[in-house]
């Protein structure tokens, strides 16, 4: 008689993804990411760990991190938490010291990305050997829920402005869902200068200057928070300036 | 060469070509023709460039994806979650 569960396919590819999950604050939403992480990483076959960088969260985020990490195992939640609420360039970097996989994962910890897409990045770095893989939101059938049309026009916008300006070769610059081989996210990370969004942005253009190959995955990003964190003044004109310095010095 | 140099020496070159050509600087004797035609060029360049750039973004924005299954898909995915979650140990 046919065997009724799925058979998980096995990988001895030698392969080992890193998945950082800066948090700060997100004592609700890191068991559900988690879970479904190890849900589609136990699916698709492939050997991984998931490293928590938690800076120093009021809401007792890392407790619950602690719990996950004896319902999973401790080879698979890595907790390397910070004292401090310190910048995601750094948080990086700190995580990629521990990570022991050959290529590293980074994507919110707030479900706006959704681990689903992984095993999609995964095939198309195998396809093109690529350097890095990011997620798109503005390509093929990849897109947003929770978004009103202000906010459309200003990504939108915002994204066109950088594409004349900087001319990339990829279509979504402050998207945070990406794939990188480790190596090429260790010498990015040094090389980066920018805070917030366009961190994101000269990941991907010091990318390019350093002849890296960007394969491109859509996804779609479920924004949750937007209702709460409104997209400001503050954060366009930062967004600004951030990228006319980009523009002027790569 | 950065980009703003880039663009610094692209826009030198379209308006080197511009200027030779409206002001006859090189003294080719061209068509009276040719200098009507190539002294508004550059307005109508700007113009021209602002017109594609709202009508990509509009188009972009009027075909953004909502990803309504996406989303209806997390919930139901969160509400398996918590329940699994519970049963495993975890306290919240």
């Amino acid at each position: 008689m046919a065997s009724r569960k799925a058979s998980q396919p096995k990988r001895d590819s030698g392969d080992k993804y890193s998945i950082l999950l800066p948090t700060y604050n997100e004592r609700e939403n890191l068991p559900l990411i988690v879970w479904l992480l190890v849900k589609y990483f136990g699916e698709s076959g492939y050997n991984y760990e998931i490293i928590v960088i938690d800076d120093g969260s009021p809401d007792g985020t890392l407790e619950v991190a602690e719990q996950l990490q004896n319902i999973y195992g401790e080879d698979k939640i890595l907790l390397r938490p910070r004292a401090t609420k310190l910048g995601l360039g750094t948080a990086y970097i700190h995580g990629i010291k521990h990570a022991t996989g050959n290529f590293v994962i980074i994507m919110d910890a707030d479900l706006s990305h959704h681990p689903k897409f992984i095993p999609e990045f995964i095939k198309k770095q195998k396809e093109g050997d690529y350097d890095l893989v990011s997620g798109t939101r503005y390509q093929g059938n990849g897109g947003v829920y929770g978004w009103d049309l202000r906010r459309k026009l200003i990504s939108r916008g915002a994204n066109f402005l950088s594409q004349v300006l900087l001319r990339p070769g990829a279509s979504d610059l402050t998207g945070s869902f990406r794939l990188y081989k480790k190596a090429v996210l260790e010498s990015l990370v040094e090389r980066c200068v920018s805070k917030g969004y366009v961190f994101q942005m000269e990941m991907i253009v010091r990318a390019r200057q350093l002849n890296y190959t960007i394969g491109e995955v859509p996804i779609s990003f479920v924004d949750r928070v937007y209702g709460e964190s409104k997209l400001g003044g503050n954060e366009i004109v930062s967004f600004v300036k951030g990228l006319i310095t980009l523009f002027a010095t790569t | 060469m950065t980009k703003l140099l880039e663009w610094l020496l692209g826009v030198s070159l379209v308006l080197a070509a511009w200027a030779v050509v409206s002001f006859d600087l090189l003294e080719q004797r061209l068509p009276q023709s040719y200098r009507e035609a190539a002294w508004p060029m550059p307005l109508y360049l700007l113009v021209s460039f602002g017109c594609y750039s709202l009508g990509t973004v509009g188009y972009r924005v009027a075909t953004f994806n909502d990803c309504d299954e996406a989303s209806a898909e997390l919930l139901g995915q969160i509400q398996e979650a918590k329940q699994d979650l519970r049963k495993k140990g975890l306290k919240i």
